[in-house]
């Protein structure tokens, strides 16, 4: 199976956000691998290996991303987890809107022609949730959002996928090619049944450490340069950031003494009741 | 900061290890710390993340790469692992393998390395003994060959992870006294004769177990013999260097910490109506912790690039582990004054950190001999 999974660079969710001239101050963001992304990743290395014997390849991942040089090292993050290739679109992160990204992708899709888009259900840095569903609506191919299990059904020509839903966990037979976007529990140690790893094999949980061995054998992995003329990409922006501000400090709590205290303010003070 | 040598792929086992660390160790330092123990499953842990076999070769089942590499891992596993024991006790193969990997033959490689590295079986090192510590060449537990085996007698004490060893590398005495008369044997848990008498409470290290040994006529194959008799002083001379680089490493990853937790501690605290930051005499403590810091790290990672060149910087590492040690002595007691009275108290970092830091100076050669050593490779 040849799968190609889209990866972006985030800022760790963990610092604390600094606005300067009415943007992100980005200037001492320390940028990593989207954990979503990381996810697909990982799924779409048990897809294409028998854990038995990992070292044999089954298939071909192939990580895309959009992003400045520097987005090199997410891609090398990934390529040392045990892709096989990458492909980096030069651009800057505030030249790009979830659309762009979309089309951008949908011409590498036509261009390679995978079995298999992976993506991450969204990216922690905006949250948007959109790249995927756009861009099986620009190629037409079935699609299915938040998987937290992914089967190989019907010899290979056919994905079925549970997605978590409120009532539980909906099961959607997808034939390939498709899109398939995960979500966090895509990396529970049985989420993916391949047809080749034994199905009671449990992987540890979680995206997979690349070992100093797969660090330095990502060194000589090819990574594609391309720019966004290159695949005709019309830059232009769909959504434009008018300017970002923090959501308001939150007032200190207070203690309250009675339900019926509780009622009454909620009432009479916050109006949500 | 980061060591001047580190490229890409450096950077990289960083962000690998820190992960295995934030997840496997950092949720659970404080209890393990506190119930002096940590789960041995832990080390088939560090070994699937490929952590356990840095710096061994591919063919034993290890992961590759050199001193700098296990330096930077072992660093990120203190920094976002917050527990030195833990790590202490995770890597104690890492002075029990070399005598192994230098003076074994092929067969006892091959037997003893590759389940170690696959987190299967701990390995320890036990050479001090109730009697002697510095002086190595004075020990006095022995070996006599009976036949297929050798029979010892004697004990061992201040062994890392000897509580539960599953493999110790014993250093013996087979011949005559002084150096020449001391071999190194490879001793199994559980072999008749081998007890554990006493298991050790500390100033710090809490989560590493510490083991007082005795062995009581204990029989060992005489295939288990480590090159040949009268070999092992040299052999474990040879891979102090090593250790002590790596001790220097660690004191420079938990000063590090310790800094870290002060600066964010200033910052946060209030006093007279400002943080604690707000103060110069804080922001200088600061300063003057980070620049000790800053040195240390400057030598250590001097030291280690010599190192892989193949010279042998016997006296540099010396005045490294001496310098580090101090620096890391000086940024903990520091980084408790700027915590004030919650320093003090066990439930925080620095306070635990301090009395990790009181080890280094002692454990891997003590200050005076590494001075010593110093003033005799510089011939005063
Ligand atoms: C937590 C911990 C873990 C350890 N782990 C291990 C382990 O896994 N395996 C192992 O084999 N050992 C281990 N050790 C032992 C450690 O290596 C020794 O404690 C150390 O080498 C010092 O030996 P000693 O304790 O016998 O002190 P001594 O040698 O008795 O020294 C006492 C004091 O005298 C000083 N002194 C000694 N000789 C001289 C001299 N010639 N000139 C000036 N001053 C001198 C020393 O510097 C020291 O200050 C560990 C120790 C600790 C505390």
């Amino acid at each position: 199976m040849k799968i190609l999974v889209t990866v972006k660079r985030v800022p760790d969710p963990e610092q604390k956000i600094k606005l300067k001239d009415d943007r992100i101050d980005l200037s001492a963001a320390n940028w990593q691998l989207n954990q979503f992304d990381e996810y697909a990743v990982e799924a779409a290395l048990r897809l294409t290996e028998d854990a038995r014997n990992p070292a044999t390849r089954l298939g071909e991942v192939t990580v895309v991303s959009l992003g400045p040089a520097e987005v090199q090292q997410q891609l090398r993050a990934a390529l040392a987890m045990g892709a096989d290739k990458a492909v980096r679109v030069d651009s800057r992160d505030e030249d790009l809107d979830a659309d762009i990204v979309a089309r951008t992708v949908e011409k590498l899709v036509r261009r390679d022609s995978p079995d298999l888009v992976l993506m991450g259900k969204l990216a922690a840095d905006n949250e948007g949730n959109e790249v995927g569903q756009r861009l099986a609506g620009y190629l037409g191919w079935p699609q299915a959002t938040f998987a937290s299990i992914i089967e190989v059904v019907e010899g290979g020509k056919a994905l079925l996928v549970g997605r978590e839903v409120d009532a539980g966990v909906e099961m959607k037979k997808v034939r390939l090619p498709a899109v398939v976007t995960v979500d966090l529990r895509i990396v529970a140690p049985q989420a993916i049944k391949n047809g080749r790893t034994p199905p009671d094999h449990a992987y540890p949980e979680g995206p997979r450490y690349a070992s100093l061995k797969g660090i330095m054998a990502a060194k000589k992995k090819p990574i594609e340069e391309l720019t966004l003329a290159q695949l005709a990409i019309q830059p232009t922006l769909r959504v434009r950031t008018v300017s970002v501000r923090l959501p308001p400090p939150r007032k200190a709590g207070i203690k309250v003494s009675s339900v019926q205290e509780l009622v009454d303010k909620l009432h009479n003070e916050a109006k949500v009741i | 900061m980061t060591y001047l040598f580190e490229t890409d792929e450096h950077q990289a086992l960083r962000r690998q290890a820190a992960r295995f660390a934030a997840t496997e160790i950092a949720p659970h330092a404080h209890a393990w710390e506190e119930a002096g123990e940590f789960p041995r499953q832990l080390y088939r842990r560090a070994a699937e993340a490929g952590l356990l076999g840095l710096g061994y070769p591919h063919q034993l089942g290890g992961g590759g790469g050199d001193l700098t590499h296990v330096l930077v891992a072992a660093e990120e596993m203190v920094t976002a692992g917050h527990s030195v024991g833990t790590v202490a006790g995770l890597g104690s193969h890492g002075i029990a393998l070399p005598p192994i990997l230098q003076l074994g033959t092929r067969e006892q490689k091959e037997r003893f390395v590759p389940p170690v590295l696959r987190g299967e079986r701990i390995a320890a090192l036990a050479v001090t003994e109730p009697g002697c510590g510095s002086d190595v060449a004075s020990l006095t537990t022995r070996a006599v060959r009976d036949g297929d085996s050798y029979v010892v007698t004697g004990s061992k004490t201040f062994i890392t992870s000897g509580c539960r060893a599953d493999l110790l590398t014993v250093a013996v005495r087979t011949g005559g006294p002084g150096h020449g008369g001391i071999s190194l044997l490879v001793i199994e848990g559980g072999t008749p004769g081998l007890h554990v008498s006493r298991r050790l409470d500390k100033t710090g290290w809490w989560a590493s177990d510490t083991a007082e040994l005795s062995f009581d006529g204990c029989r060992v194959p005489a295939a288990n013999l480590l090159g040949g008799e009268g070999m092992g002083f040299a052999a474990l001379m040879m891979n102090f260097v090593t250790e002590r680089i790596l001790l220097a490493g660690q004191c420079v990853a938990i000063a590090t910490l310790a800094h870290r937790e002060a600066v964010a501690y200033a910052q946060q605290r209030q006093a007279f109506g400002r943080p604690l930051c707000g103060f110069q005499v804080i922001r200088h403590k600061l300063a003057d912790m980070a620049s000790r810091l800053a040195a240390a790290r400057a030598l250590v990672g001097e030291v280690a690039v010599r190192h892989i060149r193949g010279e042998q910087p016997v006296a540099l590492a010396a005045m490294a582990k001496n310098t580090a040690t101090d620096m890391c002595s000086f940024v903990c007691d520091q980084a408790v004054q700027i915590h004030g009275g919650y320093g003090y108290m066990r439930q925080c970092l620095v306070e635990r950190l301090f009395r990790d830091a009181r080890l280094y100076p002692i454990g891997g050669g003590t200050r005076e001999i590494m001075n010593e050593i110093i003033a005799k490779l510089e011939g005063y």
